[in-house]
């Protein structure tokens, strides 16, 4: 197994924790990493609701109902891009180095950063829905199916987070991490049902649009809110979760040991 | 491996018992000898380990290449307990290399490398657990306070909560950090932000410290301040081995020096074996007119075991001179010169630089990678 690199699981989880308070602290201080990951989503959500809602036609009663779940989807993997970026800014500054000398385990620097990921992203998407709410957005789908939506939606990000752990070690540097990691992520983002109903856009965009693992995820995030079939975009999304995890934990993982 | 068993072969060998006799000793006295067998067969071996244990570091062939780039060859040394080791050598010459790999960060091509008993490819964990570093630039968590930052590192070396507190206070009290202990460290100057990087390569009571160029780029003041830190490790215990480009700060500190140069190990010695080698001081002799830098050397020739270096560049000749005999010989050196009617423009009597040991090691000048 790849996280027990080291004999005592106790020490492991402490290793773990010790790692993700650190990475926590760090969003806390950093007031440009806030501001990015969490006024930004909040921003975007009012934008498309106010400027681009009257003029998207879309099933719902109100846009919101639409771009709320897909928005989520959004801000979860533009959040799991900060991954790499933060393990590039340790690379660049030396700071790995200090860890691999250290008797931690070697995985905890990886899990700590993609664990403070994922608790980042659930506070941005509680603060996305309390904003969401404020402006319309009711789920309809009963509270159990809304939290498994949310939940979705956040283990995708998870997902999202190790490809972009794999670049960040990779590339070393912040500014090419930031630009390595979001310059594809864009496209697959717009070109996704996340902001409108794929059905509008020309056959060859919308054949990848529909192939999109994030039109399956927004698509299942969305019949979760609001109703309707959803069990195809769920098994869906949650193969291609389960694709990216068996990928690239490994990748990452063989990568940061290779580091020198 | 047991030191006991160790120790009781080497001396039953050397008494001349034999193989099977031994065997029956050790099983009578309730050892189980199944994995030493090689050792009591093996006369060499355990004599190998007998002397392995007197040091508490060994270095064992270790070779690393960058590609085509040899950055070490061969390198063997060992190192005792409670010493101050420097590694002394110009840039590019494969110190920071040795130290990644003493300290388990990078993987050599060949050679192997003991810590404490620990073989640093087999058993990293436990290698990690009794060094620290304080690497080249400061690797500490700019967006921690210093306090979090040595609380953090103390935890990752599976200490206990009460007792890692305790210890980074008592650090930050002692590198004068204790006031700026809640600030934020991107906040502190270049030289706290030094001594917070070696207080947490502290924070474990490491066995063994490693310090690449940890005086570089620090103020005159802060570095006499470091080098009695050092130097109060190494009475308490601590193994130190730092790396350095200066001579002076080698002479310092360090019990023994090995100097690199190209990725080998051109010397090794104190300070005062290595001086020896180079004759102690260094006498200088700036000559007036260039054109007499050649007849001027000869003129000299006999003050020195070693043939006067000319630099053409400098129009000035070089001579190792022996401790205490530089005014002596400078004396005599002007004497010569008169007789030979050279002028001489400066005369300067110095300690001798690393430059001065690598032209007597070498017979070449370090070469300056800017």
């Amino acid at each position: 197994m790849i996280f027990f690199d080291m004999p005592n699981i106790k020490w492991i989880i402490s290793d773990i924790s010790e790692m993700t308070k650190r990475n926590l602290k760090r969003y806390a201080r950093l007031p440009q990493l806030l501001v990015f990951s969490t006024i930004q989503p909040v921003m975007f959500v009012l934008l498309f609701t106010y400027v681009f809602g009257g003029a998207i036609m879309v099933q719902t009663e109100n846009y919101i109902s639409y771009l709320l779940p897909g928005i989520i989807v959004q801000a979860v993997l533009f959040g799991s891009m900060m991954t790499g970026v933060g393990l590039a800014d340790d690379l660049s500054k030396g700071m790995i180095d200090r860890f691999r000398s250290l008797p931690m385990a070697r995985s905890a620097v990886l899990a700590g950063r993609t664990i403070s990921d994922i608790l980042r992203n659930i506070f941005v998407v509680s603060l996305m829905v309390l904003v969401g709410y404020i402006i319309g957005f009711r789920y309809e789908n009963g509270f159990f199916n809304f939290f498994f939506g949310l939940s979705l939606a956040v283990l995708f990000g998870f997902a999202f987070s190790w490809i972009s752990a794999t670049i960040g070690i990779l590339v070393k540097n912040v500014e090419t991490a930031q630009s390595a990691g979001f310059i594809w992520v864009f496209p697959l983002v717009f070109a996704s049902s996340i902001f409108v109903p794929v059905e509008t856009m020309p056959s060859g965009l919308k054949t990848f649009a529909e192939i999109n693992p994030i039109t399956a995820t927004a698509n299942s995030v969305r019949g979760l809110f609001l109703g309707g079939p959803v069990s195809d975009y769920v098994w869906q999304s949650l193969f291609w979760i389960f694709a990216i995890l068996v990928v690239f934990i490994p990748l990452a993982i063989y990568f940061y040991r290779k580091l020198s | 491996m047991n030191t006991e068993l160790i120790d009781y072969v080497f001396q039953a060998k050397k008494a001349g018992l034999t193989s099977e006799e031994i065997s029956s000793a050790l099983k009578k006295s309730g050892w189980d000898i199944s994995h030493f067998v090689d050792l009591i067969d093996d006369f060499n071996q355990s004599l190998y380990l007998f002397k392995q244990k007197e040091f508490f570091i060994s270095v064992n062939g270790v070779s690393k290449n960058y590609g085509d780039i040899k950055a070490l060859e061969d390198i063997y040394f060992n190192i005792k307990k409670g010493t101050v080791t420097a590694l002394l050598g110009p840039n590019g010459a494969g110190k920071t290399t040795l130290i990644k790999i003493m300290t388990t960060l990078l993987k050599p091509d060949k050679g192997a490398v003991n810590i404490g008993g620990f073989e640093v490819l087999k058993e990293p964990y436990k290698v990690r657990e009794i060094i620290g570093l304080a690497g080249q630039y400061a690797s500490i968590d700019e967006n921690l306070t210093g306090f979090e930052n040595l609380n953090m590192i103390g935890r990752l070396y599976h200490l206990d909560k009460g007792g890692v507190q305790k210890r980074a206070v008592e650090l930050l009290n002692d590198f004068g950090l204790l006031e700026a202990s809640s600030r934020i460290v991107k906040n502190y100057s270049g030289g706290m932000k030094r001594r917070l990087d070696l207080a947490a390569s502290l924070i474990s009571r490491p066995q063994v410290l490693f310090l690449d160029e940890p005086t570089n780029s620090l103020d005159p003041a802060s570095r006499q301040k470091l080098w009695g830190i050092i130097r109060n490790l190494s009475q308490n215990g601590t193994t130190v081995i730092l790396t350095t480009q200066y001579l002076e700060e080698a002479d310092n500190l360090a019990g023994s020096i090995i100097v690199l140069d190209h990725g080998n190990v051109i010397a090794k010695g104190t300070a005062d074996e290595l001086k020896t080698q180079i004759g102690g001081d260094v006498l200088e002799f700036h000559i007036h007119n260039k054109e007499e830098l050649n007849s001027a050397a000869r003129a000299i020739e006999s003050l020195s075991r070693e043939i006067p270096q000319i630099e053409f560049d400098f129009g000035k000749i070089v001579i190792p001179v022996r401790n205490g005999m530089g005014t002596s010989t400078a004396v005599e050196a002007i004497r010569l010169f008169d007789e030979a009617n050279i002028k001489i423009q400066d005369l300067v009597l110095r300690r001798p630089t690393l430059d001065d040991v690598f032209l007597a090691l070498t017979g070449h000048r370090t070469e300056e990678k800017v």
